[in-house]
């Protein structure tokens, strides 16, 4: 089976019912996609499967045979970090951090949707997952700067 | 703050030589024991510094970061004192070593929102005394007065003549000119901060949004086999017989065993372990708790508090003026388990040979896992090693005294000549874990004729978290676990130097100590005050309303002797507008606490539906922390303090049922979620006194703020926690 991991074709072992999740962890040593809960109540596995946010938990590997996975290691470019991960920078918006790689993931998504979410749209978006540490107003202030970096950016 | 010369914070060092790097101390002659660090070898400044020939800085940190911020402030209280950018610290796990132990808990822990408080001398000591090394080197070097050298971004500078020298470009001479540390050493005066009291972004925060931060969970190990523990339905229950032959079939499983936690799967990838651990056929001994229930224990821990406790104060005479009194206000209150449930479930990678051990354990204190794995093993502590890596979440799971999901994964790696990662799932974490002790208080008051509390009569009723620990019976006083009723005395009590912020003439406080049977009772963000906080601070409410005086009025009054806390009260009645009436449907409650000298307290508005529904429309939360050394991580501690706090209010509940916990994962244990947190507004108030803590602070009021909040909207009082158990459900 292949898998297109951050744009590189990557040939999997793994068992087709084996969750992404852990392919991408214990396969392919890629580790900032995390383990939280197993049934996609919480949001930590979050990854972009053909471009949506998907938890990684519950979905068999085969269910992404063929198609392009984005995980958090795949978003920033060598040192260039996407807008979306300055904002969290900016907002020091971490504390643990172990939830945040699918805060981003989400995140990501969310404003390539919808390129200024309200607080309420930011909430309904974010509303799977779980951050244990509580750094829920500082991310949806992240969210709302990231809106600004990627429009200013856009436009220059 | 005094800032005249101090005495060394640090103990003096013996000279060791140690992985390449030359440590040497204060006291001991510098020798050239390996030549090889004689020429560019790095150095060991102290305890806590090291210097390399390229100047890089490393802090070896001896507590945890679990999201606590305590890399961030060791970072700056060094970073200060050195003069370097705290950013470019790096960062090394302290080793398990006495030198490392925290001086306050004589252990290598960290807990109790001590970290800032008890490092604010030692690691500021550390920065300055190995800067004062570096100015002796330079002055010597060029031939100048020290007095005229000064220190910037990792340099020492000579104005005069125009001479700078990195850090690391001293190192030799100091060798070679034989540097001691001083004795004694300044420290900068705070007018003299640049980095200490400044809003400072997280050290390790860039490695928190790449993926890159490394977890226990993410530590992979040449050869590493990956075990997955089927554990006993019942807390206590032990493994009769299993049958392995389905498990043994299934793909990467390498063998299946009984050890003291369960059954372990161990694999070649955790799925597969996971996986296999539900092919297995397991007969268990349910064991001594097989039948007990959550409602057995409130049903019991309420009889006892019908009955005298151990007695922990007695000022005036409460039962005399309770049995004279013309009204006495009675209630109990009654606070299930809780689980942590930190992100990062419970895990560890063990590696046993021959007589050594090593470890790679998220933890809070890794001196007792080295000391419990010792035990275990029959092998010397020193030969016990411990690495420790960041941890997603802990609030007290990851500081066991059992030390229980460390020595498992040591059995686990037994007999196996690879290291052994053990995961938890998560529908482990919440079923088989250690959880904050049920709890049960029966509290009776009366008031004299002004309405103010006259008397005051306590009963606490739960399992004690020291009794029959090694802390027994140092945070013990004649049998009472102190922790049972933090924050409900007026007198210091055993180690505590604190209590209650308030003055009542009569005061009576008793404890029982349940009977040790169910649960393994674990520390939780804010310990005591998790159940302490909602009795004494509902009830308080509830003397105030059959006394007819505003809530917070009475606490001014009450506090008039403790300037701090009265400080904190003046300041949230201002800023939460506490005086300006709230429409409709809409109540307003609050609620104050010290925990660990940091006195602190919220006022809550909610907005409450005609079915329960309620949303908290704003938090005000006041706090003194002494010196706020990073307002920015302060403010981040209060608001997940407060996040973590009412998760575990509004629906916190570990419920057992014929000796099993109902609850699963975070659909049937929820926890807060973006659209229910509140908006946090938080002030902390300006302050010379000595740092204090904050991580736990915030989370002690905001359980009874809310309920109090309720009842001024409602009318209708929660004695039974959770809110979602009695009709009120966060939306």
């Amino acid at each position: 089976m292949k898998l297109i991991v951050n744009g590189a074709e990557v040939d999997i072992a793994s068992d087709g019912d084996t969750p992404l999740l852990w392919v991408l962890r214990d396969e392919l040593d890629l580790v900032g996609t995390k383990y939280g809960c197993g049934m996609a109540q919480c949001g930590a596995c979050t990854v972009h499967l053909a471009g949506q946010p998907i938890r990684s938990c519950i979905t068999p590997v085969s269910a992404a045979a063929g198609k392009a996975v984005e995980t958090i290691e795949g978003q920033a470019a060598g040192a260039d970090l996407t807008a979306v991960q300055r904002a969290w920078l900016e907002t020091d918006v971490a504390q643990c951090g172990y939830c945040q790689s699918g805060q981003i993931m989400v995140a990501t998504a969310l404003l390539k949707e919808n390129p200024a979410p309200t607080d309420e749209q930011i909430d309904t978006a974010m509303a799977g997952n779980v951050c244990r540490c509580g750094t829920y107003p500082r991310i949806r202030k992240a969210v709302h700067l990231a809106a600004k970096l990627i429009a200013t950016e856009a436009a220059v | 703050m005094s800032h005249s010369p101090m005495k060394a914070g640090l103990s003096r060092r013996q000279f060791v030589q140690a992985g390449g790097a030359l440590l040497f101390a204060a006291e001991c002659p510098i020798t050239f024991a390996n030549k090889a660090n004689a020429v560019g070898g790095s150095a060991m400044m102290n305890s806590f510094v090291r210097i390399d020939p390229s100047n890089v800085i490393t802090m070896l940190a001896n507590h945890s970061e679990f999201g606590n911020g305590a890399y961030t402030v060791m970072t700056m209280m060094l970073a200060e004192e050195l003069d370097v950018d705290y950013r470019a610290i790096q960062i090394e796990a302290a080793p398990t070593a006495p030198d490392y132990y925290s001086p306050l808990f004589r252990e290598y822990l960290t807990a109790g929102s001590v970290t800032t408080g008890s490092t604010w001398l030692p690691m500021r000591t550390a920065g300055a005394k190995a800067r004062a090394m570096l100015i002796e080197a330079a002055a010597q070097v060029w031939g100048v007065p020290q007095a005229e050298l000064s220190t910037e971004a990792g340099e020492v500078h000579h104005s005069a003549t125009g001479q700078r020298a990195p850090y690391g470009q001293l190192l030799e001479s100091i060798h070679r000119l034989k540097i001691m540390p001083p004795d004694t050493v300044s420290l900068k005066d705070p007018s003299d901060f640049k980095v200490l009291g400044k809003p400072a972004k997280r050290h390790e925060g860039a490695a928190k949004v790449d993926g890159s931060a490394q977890f226990g969970i993410d530590l992979k190990l040449p050869g590493m086999l990956h075990g997955a523990i089927a554990r006993p339905p019942v807390h206590g229950g032990r493994v009769v017989s299993f049958d392995a032959t389905g498990a043994l079939k299934m793909p990467g499983v390498v063998k299946v065993k009984a050890i003291s936690a369960g059954v372990v799967v161990l694999a070649k990838s955790y799925w597969q372990a996971q996986k296999a651990r539900g092919e297995l056929a397991i007969t268990w001994d349910r064991g001594d708790n097989d039948g007990v229930s959550s409602e057995q224990f409130y049903s019991e821990y309420r009889a006892l508090a019908e009955q005298p406790g151990m007695l922990a104060e007695d000022i005036g005479d409460a039962l005399g003026a309770l049995s004279e009194a013309g009204r006495v206000i009675e209630s109990v209150y009654e606070m299930p388990l809780l689980a942590h449930a930190t992100l990062e479930p419970m895990n560890c990678i063990a590696q046993v040979s021959g007589d050594a051990c090593t470890i790679w354990s998220g933890t809070q204190y890794q001196s007792n896992d080295q000391e419990v794995i010792s035990r275990f093993l029959g092998i010397p502590q020193e030969n016990v090693t411990v690495h420790r890596p960041l941890m997603g979440g802990s609030f007290g799971r990851r500081s066991s005294k059992k030390a229980d999901f460390t020595v498992e994964a040591v059995e686990a790696a037994m007999g196996e000549n690879v290291p052994v990662k053990i995961i938890w799932s998560r529908e482990e974490d919440i079923r088989s874990g250690h959880y904050r002790p049920l709890f049960v208080h029966k509290m009776r008051g009366s008031l004299d004729a002004s309405g103010m509390p006259d008397a005051w009569h306590q009963v606490a009723v739960g399992q004690s978290l020291m009794q029959g620990s090694k802390h027994d019976p140092a945070y013990m006083v004649r049998g009472i676990d102190i922790y049972s009723l933090d924050g409900c005395l007026q007198e210091p009590f055993g180690v505590f130097p604190y209590g209650t912020s308030y003055q009542i003439p009569h005061h009576r406080v008793e404890s029982h100590n349940a009977p040790r049977i169910g649960i393994v009772p674990q520390e939780w963000r804010s310990v005591g005050h998790t159940h302490t906080g909602i009795a004494y601070e509902c009830f308080l409410d509830e003397l105030a309303d059959a006394g007819e005086i505003d809530p917070l009025e009475l606490r001014l009054r009450l506090t008039k002797d403790h300037a701090r806390m009265n400080r904190v009260l003046r300041v949230l009645r201002e800023k939460s507008q506490w005086d300006e009436p709230l429409t409709a449907g809409r109540g307003r409650g609050m609620a104050a606490r010290i925990y660990s000298v940091s006195p602190v307290a919220q006022a809550v508005e909610v907005s409450v539906a005609e079915n329960g529904d309620f949303t908290i429309d704003r938090v005000v939360c006041v706090l003194d922390c002494g010196f706020a050394v990073n307002p920015l991580g302060v403010e981040g501690q209060v608001e997940g303090g407060i996040a973590f706090g009412l998760g575990g209010a509004a629906f916190g509940n570990i419920d057992i049922v014929n000796g099993e916990v109902q609850q699963s994962n975070f659909h049937d244990y929820p926890v807060i979620r973006m659209s229910q947190m509140p908006k946090v507004e938080v002030h902390i108030l300006p302050s010379d006194e000595p740092p204090t803590g904050v991580g736990e602070q915030a989370t002690a009021p905001i359980a009874p703020a809310v309920a109090n909040a309720l009842f001024n909207a409602t009318g209708q009082r929660v004695r039974r926690f959770p809110l979602s158990s009695q009709g009120f459900n966060l939306v």
